[in-house]
């Protein structure tokens, strides 16, 4: 009996990336290496890093700014901003 | 995870197992016809096996429903036997079978033709065989993975047909697939060092069309471009004599299959 390669890895793990959830904040004051607080419409504060497709598309952020921020299901306190809104 | 090398003593198991998958080969070879329906192939193994120490491999492994596979025509490996399923004249059918007897295991597969076939699956089967005999002869202590990877397939190429990417030939011992893959494909002198006591499960896989594979099911695969497809395997140990065929007796010699 031949043995099947598995060519595709199983992807049941998860891409992280994908299990986000994604809120809306606005950005209270901006913080060394790319990373701002942000105030969640929640009312939590929450350290938030600019996402690598917004840096390299040089999408600037300034205080004040709504932005859409994805939230990791394990840490709540830490998120990353995926989108500028103008 | 490491290649098991085997010692004279496990060696003389697995040729236990092996002979006795070859015996129920070989009945199996002369049994069939056109009109026999790949379920009687089934249930003659079952008869072979019934009384003999030992048990049948695949029936159960991960879930198989059958002792054997039988692949027909455009049917790469693991076909499952079915009684709707009649061999017709004309018709090429591939039989895998294995056994494990004393915590051993043998593998091996043979295409054979039902009735009279046509010259080119004649070719076919020619050269898919003649790949395996190839292959085999570069199972010798120094060589390397890729030195018989690449015997299938530049003898299978150079006919024009391809070889199946998705399954491979493997490791075999104490479990049925071990370490390491063995690729129908290779780059000479590359992948993992054969030494004294590794034994493998040799079976190229050959497509006359391309090499594409479709499954139809969780187990049967076929050829997307609906071509041909053929199989023979035997279960090689690497000695310092150079390959020894498990799944045959040891006084025949001559092409594998």
């Amino acid at each position: 009996m031949a043995k099947q390669v598995d060519e595709k890895k199983k992807d049941d793990s998860g891409n992280s990336k994908e299990d986000a959830i994604e809120v809306m904040a606005t950005v209270i004051e901006p913080l060394p290496n790319a990373m701002f607080r942000v105030e969640l419409e929640n009312k939590h504060k929450v350290l938030a890093h600019v996402s690598g497709k917004m840096r390299k598309n040089f999408i600037r952020i300034l205080s004040g700014d709504k932005v859409a921020v994805e939230l990791s299901p394990y840490d709540l306190t830490r998120g990353r901003i995926v989108y500028r809104y103008k | 995870m490491a290649i098991h090398l085997r010692s004279a003593e496990e060696l003389s198991k697995m040729h236990q197992a092996g002979l006795a998958v070859h015996e129920v080969l070989t009945a199996l070879r002369e049994f069939v016809q056109p009109g026999v329906t790949t379920m009687d192939l089934e249930k003659l193994a079952e008869e072979k096996i019934a009384g003999r120490p030992g048990k049948a491999a695949f029936k159960g492994y991960r879930g198989y429903p059958c002792v054997l596979c039988t692949s027909v025509n455009s049917e790469i490996v693991h076909g499952i036997p079915s009684p709707k399923r009649k061999l017709r004249e004309g018709d090429i059918v591939s039989i895998d079978f294995g056994m494990e007897v004393d915590g051993y295991f043998g593998d091996s597969a043979v295409t054979v033709p039902v009735g009279t076939i046509s010259p080119e699956l004649k070719k076919l089967l020619d050269v898919t065989r003649e790949s395996l005999d190839r292959a085999i002869d570069k199972m010798r202590p120094g060589n390397r993975l890729g030195d018989v990877g690449h015997a299938v397939q530049s003898w299978v190429e150079q006919h024009g047909y391809s070889v199946v990417r998705e399954f491979v030939g493997h490791g075999i011992g104490t479990k049925m697939h071990d370490e390491p893959n063995l690729p129908n494909y290779g780059e000479p002198g590359r992948g993992a060092r054969l030494q004294e006591g590794m034994v493998i499960a040799v079976e190229p896989m050959v497509n006359a069309g391309g090499p594409a594979v479709r499954m139809r099911d969780e187990w049967v695969a076929e050829t997307a471009d609906g071509s041909a497809s053929a199989h023979f395997e035997h279960t090689v140990a690497v000695t310092a004599n150079g390959p020894w065929i498990l799944t045959r007796p040891k006084e025949m010699v001559g092409p594998s299959w």
